[in-house]
Order: C-alpha cells, then structure tokens, then sequence
C-alpha cells in the first residue's frame, strides 16, 4: 500500500443505502474517508469526514443514469481512493464497475432490504467486487457473494 | 405524534389512503404525513411531499410512532431512534416499487423482532387500532459492529477478511 493510511471512498444513493452506509463507521476509522451520496442535506451525517454529492438515478431514467455515471467518474478521477465501498443502489454500481477498471479495490455490501434474492444493482456489481458481500447468510454462495453479518 | 413516511421514494397512495380514513373514523389529530412527490393527498391529516434530510431526522425524533412502507431508511431511522414502527410493504406489481423486495424484508425484519407489519390494507386498519399498545423499544446502537465491521476493516488495510 503507496499511502500510509488507506483512503476510502464510501458512496451509496440517499435513503436506506445512505443510512445503511453511514453504520459502517467503525469499518473506516484511521482512513481518509471521503462520502459521496444524492443529496446536500445530508452533509451533517458525514461528521468530520470528507463529503461529497453525486448525481443519483435510478433504472426508469437513461438519461439520468448516464449523468449519474458521469458524476461518478468524475468524483472516481478526483479522489482516486485505495478502496471504494458501497451499499448501492446505482451510484455504487458505477463506482464499482469504473472504480474497479480504473485499478482501485472495491467492496459491494448488499442492502439489508434484499432478504430473498440480490439487488439488481448488486448482482451486477458482484461482478466487480473484490469484497462481495451480502446481510444475509441463506443468500451467500460459492462464487458469489459471502455474508459476515448486518449492519444492524 | 404519529409520523407517517414513504420515504425518498415513490409515494404509496394505497397505505395513505387507509391512514387517512383512520384518522378521519377515530377523530385522530395528532397524525403527520409525508407523501411523496405528486401523491394522493389526505384529507383529514396535514401533509407535506418531502422533507429535508435534516427536517426528517427532526420530525423522527418528535414522532411517538412511526408508520410507513417497509423502507430500510425508515426501518432503521425508527429503529435508531427507539420509536415503534408499524409497515405495510410496498407491491411492485400495483406500480408502487420498481421490484417485489419489500414482502421479504418485511418478513425478514419481523422476525428480527421490533418491526411490525400490515401486508394489506385491512389488517393495516386492525393494527392502527392497536397503534398505542405498541412499545417503544430501547434504540439500537448507532453503528454496526461485530464482523461485518472487523471483516470490511480487515479488507481495507490488509486486503483480505482475516487479519494476517
């Protein structure tokens, strides 16, 4: 590892992925930790960690997601982070996807909110997670993701 | 004050409109609601489409019960700040979610204990009645802990789940 002390890129969309997120606290204690989510009203969450705001989407919009892809790179091209971890939902999947091309480690932690089968989102980002993870034990599998708990 | 939230999302119309009547049946003044943007507007409880992340939190903390779709950002909001939360889950097949994940987490999440749960519009009127009996539960800790937070730990600064 180049730097002393890892810097970690932690991005997910505003709600449930956002509060989900924020619970990883402990996980990124002695990082650089920079947040990145949907909405500036969110800032106070981030407490004394970076923060920035993404353009988020979702899949009944092409064009928004093409903007949420941009603003994702361009957040991925400034920061450039050792790890980037997200909860989704499609600002994570970009990240993952570019974040993983562009040689940084990445982790997908599956939302809570998918107890009988995998996000779509995060069955897609699987695919580009070094770190796949999902809350639940029964969705764990060989060659897909592992579970090692919740963020409850 | 009873809170009732849809959250970031889309609005759900089908569970307002349930509240709405039990307000209006059992002269109910003390219930808030936050519809969404462009949904069905109540007619005997005060309403607003959206709150500020800030607002939010606010309106939380004052609220006595939460009632709202079984969303994780408000399960877990009701469950940080000790309120009881009674849900009913949103159906992707009547348009109200873009997939059908909310009957399991429903399930899933009463099972956990904390959460209670009305999966359709009648026994979502029978729970309301109840909505006073509910216990107010202690908050749970404000972060994760345990292994999934040892395991991501391990990942960032060694690369792998287990600590070398």
């Amino acid at each position: 590892m180049s730097r002393t002390k890892p810097k970690v890129l932690a991005i997910a969309s505003g709600g449930g992925h956002w509060v989900q997120l924020l619970r990883l606290r402990p996980a990124f204690e002695g990082c650089e930790l920079v947040f990145a989510t949907a909405k500036e009203g969110y800032r106070a969450d981030a407490g004394d960690a970076e923060f920035r705001v993404i353009f988020d989407a979702n899949r009944s919009s092409k064009i928004g997601l093409l903007k949420c892809a941009w603003s994702v790179f361009k957040l991925l091209r400034t920061e450039r982070p050792d790890v980037v971890i997200s909860t989704g939902a499609a600002p994570g999947f970009f990240a993952l996807k570019m974040g993983k091309m562009m040689g940084f480690r990445t982790i997908w932690l599956d939302s809570i909110a998918n107890a009988e089968e995998l996000s779509m989102s995060g069955a897609q980002a699987g695919a580009s997670a070094d770190l796949w993870l999902t809350q639940w034990p029964h969705l764990a599998r060989e060659g897909g993701p592992t579970c090692m708990g919740n963020v409850l | 004050m009873i809170l009732v939230t849809v959250g970031t999302d889309k609005p759900f119309d089908r569970m307002m409109k349930v509240v709405d009547r039990w307000a209006a049946e059992r002269g109910r003044k003390d219930v808030f609601a936050q519809i969404g943007e462009g949904g069905w507007e109540p007619q005997h409880m005060p309403f607003v489409n959206f709150f500020e992340p800030v607002e939010f939190k606010q309106r939380f903390a004052a609220a006595n019960l939460i009632i709202g779709h079984a969303g994780m950002g408000t399960i877990l909001s009701a469950l940080l700040h000790g309120k009881p939360i009674l849900v009913m889950p949103k159906l992707a097949r009547l348009g109200e979610h873009r997939n059908e994940h909310q009957t399991a987490t429903a399930k899933r999440m009463m099972e956990l204990g904390n959460v209670n749960v009305a999966f359709d519009e009648v026994e979502m009127f029978a729970k309301l009645d109840l909505l006073d009996s509910l216990q107010a539960k202690a908050p749970i800790h404000p972060h994760a802990s345990g292994s999934l937070v040892e395991g991501i730990r391990n990942f960032i600064w060694h690369g792998k789940e287990t600590p070398s």
